[in-house]
């Protein structure tokens, strides 16, 4: 250590980090070498803390090839047992919607034969677009507040109604007047917000997984009401196209392969009834409609538990021939009913 | 007593208010008149007054707070204002213990002054035809604020709670100035409305006038400035009362432990002071300022020599130059518009334009069955419009259009990579729609031929509601898009000869 000068700044620091007093005799309890109390402390802490963040560091790794794969849940199968000798389906026509539907399901042997007592149900009407009814972009209010009624007449427990609304859904839901009608008739509306679903299991042939509304994952019977309209791509929008109406997410991108992918979601719902409503059909600028002049009334209702068969009637009301329709025929081919309507089981009831 | 009183009135009005505002929601708004705190600002009348030389009529109920102030002085900011409210409340952040500390606290500033020449700037503004008085007003800040930050904010917290999650384009920056504005209070209680409220520089002008006051009765007064301990206004009633500074709290009558002050019809003029000790030069230089403001600021993006493709108004919106004498940048429509589409405006509509509303239809489209933007703006820079105006029937009544679809052939399925689509063709909601297809023969990459459905648009029939482009499964930027061309509310914006208009 020099000492020639004036002290510099380092000339301090040894003899100032040298503990007053005797090493060896009397040293500071803090100082003294070996473990006390507050050393074995220490220690431990610090011990604590390499284990622990070890533990944490091994325990957050992401592991590859070891993801699990979730387990989602799959539809039920909410097809209802066929009592031998009852129609397959039914069209009745008249000026009277609600009397329409209530003779149509007459005739299918009453909404008993669908929906047992203590069952849980959901309806699924068409409520896209923020249109009147006049528009027939939606279904037909008093139509679905007459399939309401009758569920709830049979027994069901719980009358879920819903749809994935295109347009905004508060819109949707208020202008087509179905939230209204179905309320009254005893219906629980559920709006598709985003909570309102979950994902499931589509395993379809292009579709592996989706979200859906979450009354169709928890219903014991599944209703369809779709309306008849014309569509761009699809050429029209009837009972299989409705399914559309069950998927959140981007479900824009289906249309890239439209029909096969209407026949994987219709194949994931399998629906128990549908009811197809004619009352008035949009024959052009659909599915949105907007003009009176696109809008052709039929007082027409088509009800029955196929929906391929169902559909080739539709197609017809709109002078389309069902074997031009891709659906329709991707339908037949894959075991979802047949397009010749005629050969079912059908009675007509005029009004 | 009064202070319970006056917490009363303040947390009916800051109800009322928040009931008004949370109304503001498709599915929740009925008929009433939500925007009725705003038509009750004379500082929104007059200043779109003095930029359109016209009063909305629905305006004409800011007389009501002009005679009301006239008659008992600016009791609207401690009795009836939201942002008044909110500031009151939060007073207590700065607030001084010991009553000496919080005279001084409490005392007038020169700072104070501050707030006429904001607004002698907001009124230059407008006479020279640009209102930016929304900027900086209490009621359409609050409104701003909590339609556009508070919100949406709480829709995210506790998810689809109320009207689902929201996003508006760097809404960040309302919320800085919102909350901003409110954390001034660390500096001292009510800083904003004492040193920047344009309004309450307004009603403390016309306090001048006031018959009912604050007076002293200096016989009783020993002095010991308890009555400016809580004075909210820092009004000054330890000397001689301000009358353009007090807000009518009443608590100095509450604070004297004397009795000596009182709040009375036509006191003695000595006993209260109507100064703002702002020389003449000082108002003039603000208002010039303001004034000059205006060129230079439409030197820079002019209102129509250079429009912004994104700058896509409401429908019912004004003429860019008559909308920008009249929005005040509340975010009413904002908050009303169901697909959550309405944004502040960042750079696209000029400097003049921030945060004023633009459609952005990536985030949400105009619902062509809607006209809520309309009924609820307060000035109507949005008019109102009927369902049947909007939509139309061509060709006789041609719909209001706010801008034009346009495809992107590189980027639209069909056009770029021969995939089916016309997603747009389908959501399409006019009736023909604008949006139409036709089969085109196209040969693949492996030589054959497929036949697609190709979607082209009408000029003639597309509104510019953008649902294609919300709808394009192409995610960010869409295959179809939306600009402001062709929109009905100017002939200089038409593309298309039919109408004839030139």
């Amino acid at each position: 250590m020099s000492n020639n000068g004036p002290p510099g700044p380092y000339d301090q620091l040894p003899e100032a980090r040298v503990p007053k007093g005797n090493l060896t005799t009397a040293a500071a309890p803090s100082d003294a070498a070996g473990m006390n109390r507050r050393g074995a402390l220490r220690v431990g802490m610090t011990a604590a803390m390499a284990v622990g963040s070890v533990a944490l560091g091994f325990g957050l790794r992401e592991r590859s090839g070891s993801k699990k794969t979730r387990d989602l849940p799959t539809l039920k199968d909410h097809r209802a047992e066929k009592p031998a000798g009852a129609n397959d389906m039914a069209i009745v026509r008249g000026p009277d919607p609600a009397a329409n539907v209530r003779r149509a399901i007459e005739a299918l042997g009453g909404m008993g034969r669908f929906v047992k007592r203590g069952e849980r149900v959901v309806i699924k009407p068409n409520i896209g677009w923020n249109r009147t009814p006049e528009q027939a972009a939606n279904t037909n209010p008093d139509v679905v507040a007459e399939v309401v009624r009758l569920v709830v007449a049979a027994g069901a427990s719980k009358v879920w109604l819903t749809d994935a609304s295109v347009n905004t859904p508060e819109q949707c839901f208020a202008r087509s007047g179905i939230e209204k009608a179905a309320k009254a008739a005893g219906a629980t509306v559920i709006r598709p917000d985003a909570s309102a679903f979950r994902e499931v299991n589509v395993s379809g042939k292009l579709l592996r997984t989706g979200d859906v509304l979450f009354p169709f994952v928890e219903a014991d019977r599944v209703i369809n009401i779709p309306i008849v309209k014309q569509h761009g791509l699809s050429l029209a929008s009837m009972s299989l196209k409705n399914w559309y109406g069950v998927l959140g997410g981007q479900r824009v991108k289906l249309h890239q392969n439209i029909h096969l992918s209407i026949i994987d979601l219709a194949a994931m719902v399998k629906p128990t009834l549908t009811i197809l409503d004619a009352t008035r059909i949009l024959t052009a600028n659909g599915p949105t409609g907007g003009s009176l002049a696109d809008v052709k009334q039929m007082d027409t209702i088509a009800a029955g538990s196929d929906e391929v068969a169902l559909d080739a009637f539709g197609a017809t009301l709109l002078g389309l021939n069902p074997n031009d329709v891709g659906f329709i025929v991707e339908g037949m081919k894959a075991g979802l009913g047949t397009p010749q309507w005629q050969n079912l089981k059908t009675v007509e009831l005029g009004g | 007593m009064f202070r319970w009183l006056r917490r009363i009135y303040q947390v009916v009005f800051l109800g009322f208010f928040l009931f008004l505002v949370v109304v503001t929601t498709a599915g929740l708004i009925r008929g009433y008149d939500v925007q009725w705190l705003l038509e009750f600002d004379p500082l929104v009348a007059l200043t779109t007054a003095l930029a359109a030389h016209s009063l909305h009529h629905t305006l004409l109920w800011a007389l009501i707070l002009i005679v009301l102030t006239l008659l008992l002085g600016r009791v609207f900011c401690a009795w009836m204002c939201p942002m008044g409210v909110l500031h009151q409340a939060l007073g207590f952040l700065a607030r001084k213990r010991r009553p000496p500390d919080r005279v001084k606290q409490n005392a007038p500033r020169r700072s104070h002054k501050i707030k006429y020449l904001v607004l002698a700037v907001m009124l230059g503004l407008a006479a020279a035809g640009s209102v930016q008085i929304g900027l900086l007003d209490p009621i359409a800040s609050t409104w701003r604020g909590l339609a556009t930050s508070v919100m949406p904010a709480l829709g995210n917290l506790a998810f689809g709670m109320y009207q689902g999650e929201r996003h508006f384009q760097w809404g960040t920056l309302i919320t800085l100035v919102f909350f901003g504005a409110l954390a001034l209070n660390f500096v001292y209680p009510r800083f904003y409305c004492r040193v920047l409220c344009p309004l309450g520089a307004l009603l403390g002008l016309l306090s001048k006038f006031s018959l009912f006051r604050i007076t002293k009765n200096l016989e009783i007064c020993k002095s010991c400035k308890f009555c400016g301990a809580d004075c909210q206004g820092a009004a000054d009633p330890q000397g001689t009362v301000r009358a353009t500074e007090c807000m009518v709290c009443l608590n100095c009558i509450e604070g004297c432990p004397r009795g000596g002050l009182s709040y009375k019809f036509l006191p003695p003029v000595r006993s209260s002071t109507t100064k703002i000790d702002l020389v003449r030069r000082k108002w003039l230089g603000a208002g010039v300022a303001g004034a000059v403001a205006v060129p230079f600021m439409r030197a820079s993006d002019g209102v129509e020599p250079r429009p912004n493709p994104a700058r896509i108004r409401p429908p019912g919106s004004l003429e860019e130059s008559a909308f920008l004498e009249k929005c005040l940048k509340c975010g009413a429509c904002m908050k009303v518009c169901p697909t959550g589409g309405l944004q502040p405006a960042l750079q696209e509509a000029g400097i003049e334009g921030f945060w004023s509303p633009i459609l952005i239809p990536r985030i949400g489209y105009c619902e062509s069955n809607c006209t809520l933007c309309g009924q609820v703006c307060p000035t109507g820079a949005i008019e109102k419009l009927t369902i049947e105006k909007k939509v139309g029937e061509m060709p006789a009544r041609p719909p209001v259009r706010i801008g034009s679809a346009f495809f992107d052939k590189g980027r639209c399925l069909p056009w770029g990579y021969q995939t089916e689509c016309i997603v747009c063709e389908e959501v399409c909601p006019t009736s023909p729609k604008a949006i139409y297809f036709k089969m085109e023969t196209v040969i693949g990459r492996d030589g054959k031929q497929k036949t697609l459905k190709m979607p082209f648009i009408d000029l003639d029939y597309c509104t510019g509601c953008g649902t294609c482009e919300t709808r394009c499964p192409v995610v960010d930027r869409a295959g179809v898009r939306v600009s402001a061309a062709n929109e009905s509310r100017t002939p200089r914006s038409s593309i298309s000869l039919t109408g004839g208009k030139i």
